[in-house]
């Protein structure tokens, strides 16, 4: 909470950095470290002219009074936040837990996938499986071994853990649907799969799981301006319903999301996304050149 | 006050005094205020058409009761301050006000002087004095006895605004929190700074806080913590909820998640809060749309339009399946839209918005409709002509057609709901959570800014009365009449209480 007035903002208290692209930011308030569950997400504003972006918690402390965030740098404002907030700064905003918290429920034996981005807000799903007594398999996908991040944290939590990492350089070849296909096969009594990650990874952990009737539970995360219901921007198709992720969601039934709908719907501002990077790219050019006087 | 002779029809100025406006073709490409308001000449001008009746029916038309006849007589006799505490007593946003409350159907429609005449035009003489209060810094801070009593609101809308402003004279520790960084609610992310400067609501904020009040942003009341946490643990002894119908709704036809189609709400969040007009200064993009199209005919969906214009539109387009008589805009809303060059095609309904190929919208597919008999509401029921269907090219459709209840309260608390999701009240707007209020549009469905100042303050009534308080309206109501009736400066009816000034 902060007043209209004073802006002390939200105090940056460690920054962790997973690869070139991935960072970690551990964030203090308390308030927030006490009401967050599995599954929801906050918005962070990052200065007073920033743009306002959903961010699954990755993790909360309640002892320590922090939420964790894991971050991709991939447009304007994460990398600018890549490069500007460091251990000691704050952010502008910071709003939450938004949506709905994701039901642990009764399911002896899970499946938790993470793909890229998506392994750090599956961890507290896995975790809280973990509390709740149920046999927790991860499945955690990588492009190589340099981006694997957490592999201890999930070790920690999970009963199996198989990692997949496109080029095979660590763990298994393929893709997180080799790792389900393998994990199936051995337990064929898996009850529920929990998937975060890119539209795409978690289409396909959809299919994989459909043929087994293996409940399977997605988190969407469109674009949004509010998060709190007003905008709409976060619709999603679920079956032939409309609802809003950011209210309805963001855990919604794999096996009924329209992805191809979601992942169109992320395009949308794929053109001002493109121009403000490149803005950026010339602005940082011109800092590097700029003479240091003092 | 010597007696005045009494006004008759045919001695006040005829014609309404006319305030200066921003050219149509200049104003359509510029976020500055349309309606540049009077200067002090046209406001003593038109001050002079009240003819002071004693029926008085604009103060039972004004939803919050203002002492209009007293301002504007306050106005003639050249005393603004006073103007100004006439209306401060009633309503504590008279520069917000002035600008957004549909007049027409309020205090104005009613003005006798309107029988014959135009009516005064009293929305624009609010408009002054506030924005010469705003200028001077004017502002009333009372006297205020502490009660000890802590009092929550949630939400920074008007209706919480007013709730705020009501506990706050009547003693009591304030609290606003907001889930936006900003305070304001409507008033900041949806009215556009053409019609509402986003500098008045902050002006009018920080008298707020003049009166002890404290705003809390980025703080979602529900999730953040529930209602319930708020009286049993967090110590507050009554809490508003004033958290407003902000769940834009979809019609439900072809082609709606295409890219271009948002809510009216995205698009003026996105260019009024979040400033995506001066993109790339400030970070948050929206969509360029070349030919718009509005569905809906109400303040929103004209805020819509403007904006969209404004943005750089060729073409905007009001899409109403009603015709101009049951358009729920304001009059000025209208005519200023129309004057900007905003086509307007009544009877029409969208059935289907199509594709270009690419997942973006190339056109609306609209069928005619005819009015039928009224209905409930009393508007005329529109039909479908069978057979009418025609194409209008768009690149960007937005909705306009109306908001639904926000769920995050009714999920994470255990306040009773009615059938359409909005909160349950009694007529004191008191929730079914003792010490628990609610009004607003989460009480009535979406409504105007007055409306939910009005709830917000008969809500602070009801707190009042809850909590014990003594009414504290007797304290700010006006001057009594014979100044001789009080005793050492001290009305009689308060001289047993003792009076404390708030430290600043």
């Amino acid at each position: 909470m902060n007043s209209a007035t004073a802006d002390p903002g939200f105090e940056i208290v460690a920054r962790q950095d997973f690869s070139d692209v991935t960072f970690l930011l551990e964030i203090r308030h308390p308030l927030l470290a006490k009401a967050a569950r599995p599954g929801q997400f906050v918005i962070v504003m990052a200065h007073e002219h920033g743009e306002r972006i959903p961010l699954t918690i990755a993790d909360f402390d309640r002892d320590r009074g922090t939420i964790t965030l894991v971050i991709q740098a991939v447009g304007k404002t994460t990398r600018e936040m890549q490069r500007d907030c460091r251990a000691g700064t704050r952010l502008h905003g910071l709003v939450g837990p938004m949506g709905i918290p994701s039901q642990i429920g009764k399911a002896r034996k899970v499946l938790c996938v993470g793909g890229g981005l998506g392994v750090a807000p599956v961890y507290p799903q896995a975790r809280a499986f973990k509390q709740s007594g149920a046999y927790v398999i991860g499945v955690l996908g990588f492009r190589t071994r340099e981006l694997i991040f957490w592999e201890d944290k999930f070790r920690a939590c999970c009963d199996e853990l198989i990692v997949c990492t496109d080029d095979g350089s660590a763990g298994i070849k393929g893709l997180v649907t080799e790792g389900i296909r393998q994990a199936i096969e051995r337990h064929p009594d898996i009850e529920e799969c929990i998937a975060i990650g890119p539209p795409v990874m978690m289409k396909g952990c959809a299919e994989a799981t459909r043929p087994h009737k293996i409940r399977t539970i997605v988190s969407l995360n469109p674009v949004m301006v509010d998060g709190t219901g007003m905008c709409g921007g976060c619709r999603v198709k679920i079956g032939e319903r409309v609802k809003f992720a950011c209210v309805d969601g963001p855990d919604f039934d794999g096996h009924l999301v329209d992805f191809d709908d979601l992942m169109f719907r992320l395009q949308r501002y794929k053109a001002t996304e493109r121009d403000a990077n490149e803005r950026f790219n010339e602005h940082c050019r011109m800092m590097n050149r700029a003479p240091t006087v003092s | 006050m010597a007696p005045k002779k009494k006004k008759t029809i045919r001695m006040i100025p005829q014609a309404r005094t006319p305030a200066h406006e921003q050219e149509p073709q200049v104003r359509a490409r510029n976020f500055l205020e349309v309606n540049c308001g009077y200067q002090i000449e046209d406001a003593l001008l038109e001050a002079e058409r009240c003819l002071m009746c004693p029926e008085q029916p604009c103060v039972s038309g004004c939803p919050v009761g203002i002492a209009i006849p007293d301002f504007i007589q306050k106005i003639t006799e050249k005393d603004f301050r006073g103007a100004y505490d006439v209306i401060t007593a009633t309503n504590l946003l008279p520069a917000v006000c002035g600008r957004v409350c549909p007049q027409e159907t309020q205090c104005e429609g009613v003005c006798t002087v309107g029988e014959s005449l135009e009516p005064v035009a009293i929305g624009r003489l609010e408009r002054w004095v506030g924005d010469l209060a705003i200028r001077d810094g004017w502002s009333n801070v009372p006297y205020i006895e502490p009660s000890g009593f802590r009092v929550g609101i949630v939400g920074s809308g008007p209706a919480g605004m007013a709730c705020a402003a009501d506990m706050a004279k009547a003693g009591c520790e304030v609290t606003v929190f907001e889930a936006f960084h900003q305070a304001g609610g409507v008033l900041k992310y949806g009215i556009p700074d053409f019609r509402l400067p986003n500098e008045v609501v902050d002006a009018e904020i920080g008298k707020l806080e003049r009166l002890g009040i404290r705003f809390e942003c980025n703080t979602l009341v529900g999730r953040l913590f529930t209602i319930e946490q708020m009286i049993e643990e967090m110590g507050f002894h009554a809490v508003f909820v004033g958290t407003g119908a902000g769940y834009p709704s979809f019609m439900g036809i072809p082609g709606e998640s295409l890219n271009g189609v948002l809510s009216a709400n995205e698009l003026l969040t996105r260019c009024n809060l979040m400033r995506a007009r001066d993109f790339p200064a400030y970070d948050t993009p929206l969509q360029p749309g070349k030919m718009v199209a509005v569905i809906g005919a109400g303040n929103t969906a004209m805020d819509a339009m403007r904006v969209s214009l404004r943005l750089g539109a060729d073409k905007v387009r009001c899409l109403y399946r009603r015709s101009r008589a049951e358009a729920p805009a304001r009059a000025e809303e209208i005519h200023h839209a129309e004057e900007e060059g905003i086509e307007f095609n009544w009877l029409v309904s969208p059935v289907e918005i199509l594709d270009d190929g690419h997942r973006n919208v190339r056109a609306v597919r609209c069928i005619r409709m005819t009015l039928g008999e009224p209905d409930e509401t009393g508007r005329r029921k529109p039909r479908p002509e069978p057979g009418s269907e025609f194409e209008i090219d768009a690149d960007m459709v937005v909705y306009a057609i109306g908001t639904n209840a926000n769920p995050i309260i009714g999920q994470t608390s255990k306040l009773k709901l009615n059938s359409r999701g909005y909160i349950a009240t009694d007529e004191q707007l008191a929730t079914s959570i003792p010490g628990v209020f609610a009004g607003g549009d989460i009480v009535t469905g979406a409504a105007t800014v007055i409306e939910a100042m009005g709830a917000g303050r008969l809500a602070a009534r009801g707190m009042k009365a809850f909590l014990g308080l003594r009414e504290t309206d007797c304290v700010y109501r006006d001057p009594p009449a014979v100044p001789h009736s009080t005793l050492f400066g001290i009305d009689p009816a308060e001289h047993c209480y003792a009076r404390v000034r708030l430290p600043r």
